[in-house]
């Protein structure tokens, strides 16, 4: 291959690493398999952004974080993330170690498994292998997926038994704390026919000056009439690369609904794909970003039909200042024999300054006739009749445009289950904006 | 509070480079009702837009002046601030934004830092106002003016008509669309507001509006400008004769903005 990007860790290191994990054979193996496919696979392309130059070498792969007994005990910008309540089912990642976890009893006597990758591999090692990188994703997409099957250091493993239906939403902090820790973080989450579950993430950090990498791999399968919804809030700082792949699998009237609040500060490809695999599935991926600074971002949002009767809807708003630079891709696939499918996307970019530029590619793939299918998408600026409409009632034009982005970006923000996650995004995107 | 007076003298207007208004005179006066009639593209809109200073129209030539205070050298929120009001006759729809985040906002920016409105103490008002206007509930959490029937859009600009209290209002074709009920409770809503302290400018094709609120001047405009003026009689012969009459009188043909009179 012509670019070569030497891998910065070789065999004997995964080795060791995997072992001193204390890990199945399996996922050793798995791993060095991963490992030596990696070399020889492409790095992903995403359209319309090129990133030869990004820094996907230079981090460091294990560092530990300390244990704490309670929430009260980490920093106010943690803290942050949890409702006044505290929420009982709560597993907080820092650096690559739990530092904090809880499970109702509730939950564990209904059979549910709400726990870190790591000890899921102890404990339910069949389980994980059932699922991972499987269905949802295959190791060799790419470049960057092979090294995230060959480098996994921390996640969790979410398994939420046959018609079992969690009230609360189960909560995951995942906390870059040191400035050059990777986060090759994996969340696998399978709900059972029937069941039903939502689950809230934040990634975060706050290296401005040091480099790293997050390689960040999302299942979600949602067996026969599951009902999953995932929200998440990324906000890893300038210093951060990251790749961040989110799959979803629907199997027959399962339904999969994200909400991704993508605030990350350095360059980022964000992936989205739901794979609507029985008849009469359902998903809706929403995403809402703001780009600042001269970072560069490419997100893309698919939902690919294959059963009938199945739904996906599409929407991603983005708010560029600065110099910042993001392309927009809304993918609604429709296989043959997807018949009376609905694929309909809505992209929105919101430029708020000279510098900045947005590109939305709404495409539709459509092989099948009996389907319904739509998309709209715009690029432009605050519009200065809202702001007229706005200001006639005494609003002043800083506060009629915070209002207008606030709403604009609220899609996501409306759908975000926990109290205090829905304000620090809140508060992210008022800072972001300002 | 004293009553206000909105002057408007010799207004020209320009819009994308070509002239609308070509010397509009009116003065309305605290306590007192005005309608303006005319055709359609005589220029009505034009004239409230640029009261209110919407960013497409230019102000060429002439002076608006509230409390002899120059309205045109003000921002759009300082024309709020300093009392006036426009009902659109097309209302943005500003999508998720709540409209009563959005009331809440335009009441607390009137009432200045400091003197915000209490929480409870707004629901109260909005509730009481959305109830004087039969306008359903569920309507305050809907993000502003978005998929709002045409007859709700007319509502909800009354319900901030209501909240907000201004000084003078110009209530731009606030009857069209609205069936006979919704027309009888906007009306009622406008005059609940009648008093010294308050002065309209409703522009309207209709008299039955005319009917519910009574003007104590009716303006006709033409070609940008106003042609004829009287009182509620005015809008009667309107309502029965249409316009042929005056055009007839005043040697017009063409009625529209397009011509020279
Ligand atoms: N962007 C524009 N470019 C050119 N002409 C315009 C533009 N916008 C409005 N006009 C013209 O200005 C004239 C006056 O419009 P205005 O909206 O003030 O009329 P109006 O009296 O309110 O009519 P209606 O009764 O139909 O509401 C019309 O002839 C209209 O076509
Ligand atoms: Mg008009």
């Amino acid at each position: 291959m012509a670019v070569e990007t030497k891998l910065p860790y070789d065999k004997q290191y995964v080795t060791q690493f995997s072992e001193g994990r204390g890990e199945p054979d399996w996922m050793k193996n798995f791993r060095l398999e991963a490992l030596e496919q990696a070399e020889n696979l492409p790095m992903p392309k995403p359209e319309k952004t090129k990133i030869d130059k990004w820094n996907f070498t230079n981090f460091t792969h294990h560092v530990s974080g300390d244990k704490v007994d309670s929430i009260d005990e980490l920093p106010d910008e943690i803290k942050a993330f949890f409702n006044e309540d505290k929420s009982k089912n709560v597993i907080i990642q820092r650096n690559h170690s739990v530092a904090f976890s809880s499970v109702s009893e509730t939950l564990t006597d209904k059979g549910v498994i709400f726990t870190d990758i790591q000890t899921a591999l102890h404990e339910h090692p069949d389980l994980v292998k059932k699922y991972y990188m499987r269905d949802a994703i295959k190791v060799d997409d790419n470049r960057l997926t092979a090294l995230h099957a060959a480098l996994l250091n921390g996640g969790v493993f979410v398994y939420v038994p046959k018609n079992v239906v969690i009230e609360d939403p189960l909560q995951v902090v995942f906390w870059q704390e040191d400035d050059e820790a990777a986060l090759y973080n994996h969340v696998l989450l399978v709900a059972d026919q029937g069941s039903e579950v939502t689950y809230v993430e934040n990634y975060i950090s706050q290296n401005t000056e040091k480099q790293s990498v997050a390689n960040i791999v999302t299942e979600v399968v949602a067996l026969d009439q599951a009902r999953v919804s995932y929200g998440a809030v990324d906000n890893f700082a300038t210093g951060t690369t990251t790749y961040v792949n989110r799959r979803g699998v629907a199997y027959r009237d399962a339904k999969i609904e994200w909400a991704i609040g993508q605030m990350n500060d350095g360059n980022t490809i964000s992936e989205n794909v739901t794979n609507l695999m029985g008849d009469n599935s359902y998903a809706e991926a929403k995403a809402v970003s703001v780009g600042r600074g001269d970072q560069k971002q490419n997100f893309v949002a698919n939902i690919t039909h294959f059963g009938k009767f199945s739904e996906g809807y599409i929407l991603q708003h983005g708010v560029m200042k600065d110099d910042a630079n993001s392309i927009f891709s809304g993918i609604g696939k429709i296989e043959h024999g997807a018949m009376k499918s609905d694929a309909q996307q809505e992209s929105r970019v919101l430029m708020l300054s000279q510098g900045a530029r947005g590109d939305a590619n709404p495409i539709l793939l459509i092989d099948e006739d009996d389907v319904t299918a739509g998309h709209a998408a715009s690029v432009g600026r605050v519009d200065p009749v809202q702001l007229y409409y706005l200001m006639s009632r005494g609003i002043s034009k800083a506060e009629a445009e915070r209002l207008i982005i606030h709403g604009f970006l609220n899609p996501v923000v409306e759908q975000i289950p926990i109290e205090a996650v829905r304000k620090q995004l809140t508060q992210v995107i008022e800072r972001k904006v300002n | 509070m004293a009553a206000s007076t909105l002057e408007i003298k010799d207004l020209h207007v320009e819009i994308e480079g070509k002239e609308i208004l070509k010397g509009v005179n009116l003065t309305i006066n605290g306590g007192e009702f005005h309608a303006v009639m005319g055709p359609n593209g005589t220029g009505k809109s034009t004239l409230a837009s640029a009261i209110m200073g919407h960013p497409k129209y230019e102000v060429t030539q002439g002076k608006v002046l509230l409390d002899g205070e120059d309205v045109l050298e003000m921002e759009v929120d300082e024309r709020a601030k300093a009392g006036l009001f426009l009902a659109m006759q097309y209302p943005s729809e500003i999508s998720g934004v709540t409209n009563s985040d959005f009331l809440r906002s335009s009441i607390n920016a009137l009432r200045g830092e400091g003197n915000e409105i209490p929480l409870m103490k707004f629901i109260k008002e909005m509730d009481e106002a959305m109830d004087y206007l039969e306008i359903d509930k569920n309507m305050a959490q809907r993000y502003l003016n978005e998929g709002f029937s045409g007859g709700e859009k007319k509502r909800n600009e009354i319900l901030q008509l209501m909240l907000l209290k201004p000084a003078i209002a110009v209530l731009d074709e606030i009857d069209s669309g609205l069936d006979i009920d919704a027309l009888k409770v906007v009306s009622k809503g406008i005059n609940k507001l009648r008093g010294e302290d308050f002065g309209c400018l409703i522009i309207t094709h209709y008299q039955r509006l005319l009917d519910y609120i009574t003007p104590d001047k009716v303006h006709v405009m033409m070609q940008g400008r106003v042609v004829k003026s009287g009182g509620p009689e005015l809008a009667k012969r309107l309502e029965e004769e249409g316009y042929d009459w005056i055009k007839e009188e005043l040697g017009i043909e063409d009625e529209t903005v397009e011509q020279e009179a």
